[in-house]
């Protein structure tokens, strides 16, 4: 069974049909990226996957579970995580605390404890702050754990935003245009990071890229969308070489 | 000793200057050297800083603006002296006083929750229009309320005090616009001080906890924070509830303080409101021990200028302004942190003197 299973997604924002008919399934393990023109519906598509939208039609399925328009916190617990393709950070909180946010749902106390500090605020404050310096260490941001996530520059914001994402353990990491704004240097470490956090987390990983090197280097398959509608789908090799994507898409 | 953080240091230090403050009032006052006005605005000082404390978690942590927090204080004052002059005589003074404390911080939580259950899902300034609302119509309430109690049990009105229908052994306890006399006066300026205390502890510790670090999270960023699986409505009405919470106690203080407790547009109204939040953005948003230093200053500022009768109100407008373009005017701040002059940069050197010596 399929990690993620997408049938017949479709939205409409008043007039305007943004996603029409959308498939995808995603096999666990999987690199799968999602590509397409500006304006075609990618985030879109990731913002319905994730409950910030409520598909007008369609089901999403997760490890076989209907995830359909349940909350975005649900949809988080249930084990899908993301970034944004304009960054969200908590600008106000150190680097370190935007991780532990990350990690709220799998170390707990309650409010009294930690207003009292009973014994129990310690212990757990100390397993998060390991746990989410191990996770930074990945990134190598742990250096800049206690600098303001807002104070970070813009190539790290983005790691950060992996980071906590990964935080909340996810069985699927949505990426939105993760290399975006970076320079081939950034992109190259960071085509290096994802394939380290594949291996690190087991985690499956659906991106939104519009960088041909990085997509075309490291996704194993590929779903291209146009007018919000599916254009082609399968191994990446075949799709980018789909002349109606090289007409749609990648021009020349 | 493990090393503290800044925000620890901070707290520390400044609940060391309250208790320099205390002493040198408390010795002012026990020598005679503090007029009598004075000496009768501590404790309201304090109830005030607390509500302004409340304040400020809701509005720099929470990022909803409250105009309606006296009346959370309203609550707390009327429900706590209500609770002590109906038992006046049948608990000993002390375990009443604590009682009185539990029962004000409950009601006033209770109000602050059944509030935000329906506004703080929605988004916008709802929460700002409703407390605003809220802290009238507890007012007016208050005003037109009657409550008696006799051998039978307690008689409620709204109507007068002749419609409690009561024996003639009969005790009214509140008196529509009179409120509530001869409440016990057991609010000192040594308790006003230890909670004030306590509440800068509770809200240092509340944001700096998994649950305020939440709670910052949906202030910040409410979508990245529900991707990450944050109960969004569950945080909100925790950090306002709390929030009312402390409020409330500023209403038991303030309450156990005077011989007649009554609800007036100037101690529990629409005014007081706006004034805490002035203190409260005076003081810098966000920064609880702020709060209480603009309290201080802004409460007893008129006071002291009191000689001065006609141009009082001039000279505390003008320092209103004053504080307000030295904390938040962008040229001005630009200039402070050029000059080494912000306050962080003031304290480093205050630091690196004393490590001199
Ligand atoms: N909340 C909304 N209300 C109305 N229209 C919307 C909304 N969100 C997206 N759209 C529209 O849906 C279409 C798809 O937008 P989307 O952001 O998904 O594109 P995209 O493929 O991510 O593009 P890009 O590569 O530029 O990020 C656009 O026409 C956009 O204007
Ligand atoms: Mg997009």
């Amino acid at each position: 069974m399929a990690l993620l299973e997408v049938k017949n997604l479709g939205i409409s924002f008043g007039g305007l049909r943004a996603v029409d008919e959308f498939n995808l399934s995603i096999e666990k393990g999987e690199l799968y990226g999602l590509i397409g023109p500006n304006g075609a519906g990618k985030t879109t598509v990731f913002n319905m996957l994730t409950g910030i939208y409520k598909p007008t039609d369609g089901m999403i399925y997760l490890d076989g579970k209907n995830i359909t328009g349940k909350k975005t916190a649900d949809i988080n617990k249930a084990g899908v995580a993301r970034t944004f393709q304009n960054i969200r950070l908590f600008g106000d909180q150190s680097v370190l605390d935007n991780v532990k946010i990350g990690l709220h749902n799998s170390y707990e106390y309650g409010t009294f404890t930690g207003v009292f500090r009973l014994p129990k605020y310690f212990a757990t404050e100390k397993k998060m702050d390991e746990r989410a310096l191990e996770i930074l260490s990945v990134f190598g941001l742990d250096k800049e754990a206690k600098v303001l996530a807002s104070n970070l520059p813009y190539g790290k914001q983005r790691q950060l935003e992996i980071a906590r994402a990964l935080a909340t353990n996810p069985k699927l990491l949505l990426l939105d245009e993760p290399a975006a704004g970076m320079n081939p240097n950034e992109t190259q470490d960071l085509m290096d990071t994802i394939a380290l956090i594949r291996k690190e987390f087991g985690v499956t990983i659906l991106l939104i890229e519009h960088d041909m090197k990085l997509v075309s280097g490291i996704c194993e398959k590929l779903t291209v969308l146009n007018f919000g509608r599916v254009l082609a789908s399968g191994e990446t090799s075949t799709v980018l070489n789909d002349p109606e994507v090289i007409k749609a898409y990648l021009g020349e | 000793m493990k090393k503290l953080n800044g925000s620890t240091k901070k707290l520390i230090s400044s609940i060391a200057v309250i208790l320099v403050l205390y002493i040198v009032m408390s010795t002012m006052q026990a020598t005679g050297n503090l007029s009598s006005l004075m000496s009768g605005l501590l404790v309201p000082v304090c109830a005030y800083a607390l509500v302004a404390i409340g304040l400020n978690l809701c509005v720099g942590y929470l990022g909803e603006l409250s105009l309606g927090h006296a009346g959370f204080m309203c609550v707390g004052a009327f429900t706590s002296a209500f609770f002590s002059k109906t038992f006046q005589n049948e608990i000993p003074d002390v375990p009443r006083f604590i009682l009185a404390l539990v029962i004000g911080t409950f009601f006033a939580a209770l109000f602050g929750f059944l509030i935000a259950i329906p506004v703080l899902r929605l988004s916008g300034d709802y929460l700002a229009i409703v407390t605003l609302a809220f802290g009238e119509i507890i007012k007016n309430v208050i005003n037109v309320l009657y409550v008696g109690r006799d051998a039978s049990g307690f008689h409620f009105s709204l109507k007068d005090m002749m419609s409690l229908n009561m024996d003639f052994d009969g005790v009214v306890l509140v008196n529509g616009a009179q409120g509530i006399t001869g409440t016990p006066r057991q609010s000192t300026f040594t308790i006003s001080v230890l909670l004030l205390i306590l509440a800068l502890v509770v809200t240092h510790n509340f944001v700096n906890s998994r649950t305020g670090r939440a709670v910052k999270a949906i202030r910040d960023n409410q979508i990245a924070a529900e991707t990450v699986g944050l109960p969004i409505t569950k945080y909100k009405l925790i950090a306002f509830t709390i929030s009312a919470a402390i409020a409330g106690v500023g209403g038991v203080l303030y309450a156990h303080n005077i011989n007649s407790l009554t609800a007036t547009t100037n101690n529990f109204g629409y005014n007081m409101s706006i004034m805490i939040l002035v203190y409260v953005v005076l003081g810098g948003i966000g920064n609880f021990s702020g709060s209480v230093v603009a309290t201080v200053v802004l409460t007893m500022l008129p006071e002291m200028l009191r000689g001065l009768s006609t141009y009082r109100m001039l000279i505390y407008s003008i320092v209103l302004i004053g504080l307000m373009l030295f904390n938040w005017a962008p040229g001005i701040l630009k200039f402070r942190e050029e000059h080494g002059l912000t306050t962080k940069q003031l304290l480093d050197k205050f630091k690196k003197k004393k490590e001199v010596q």
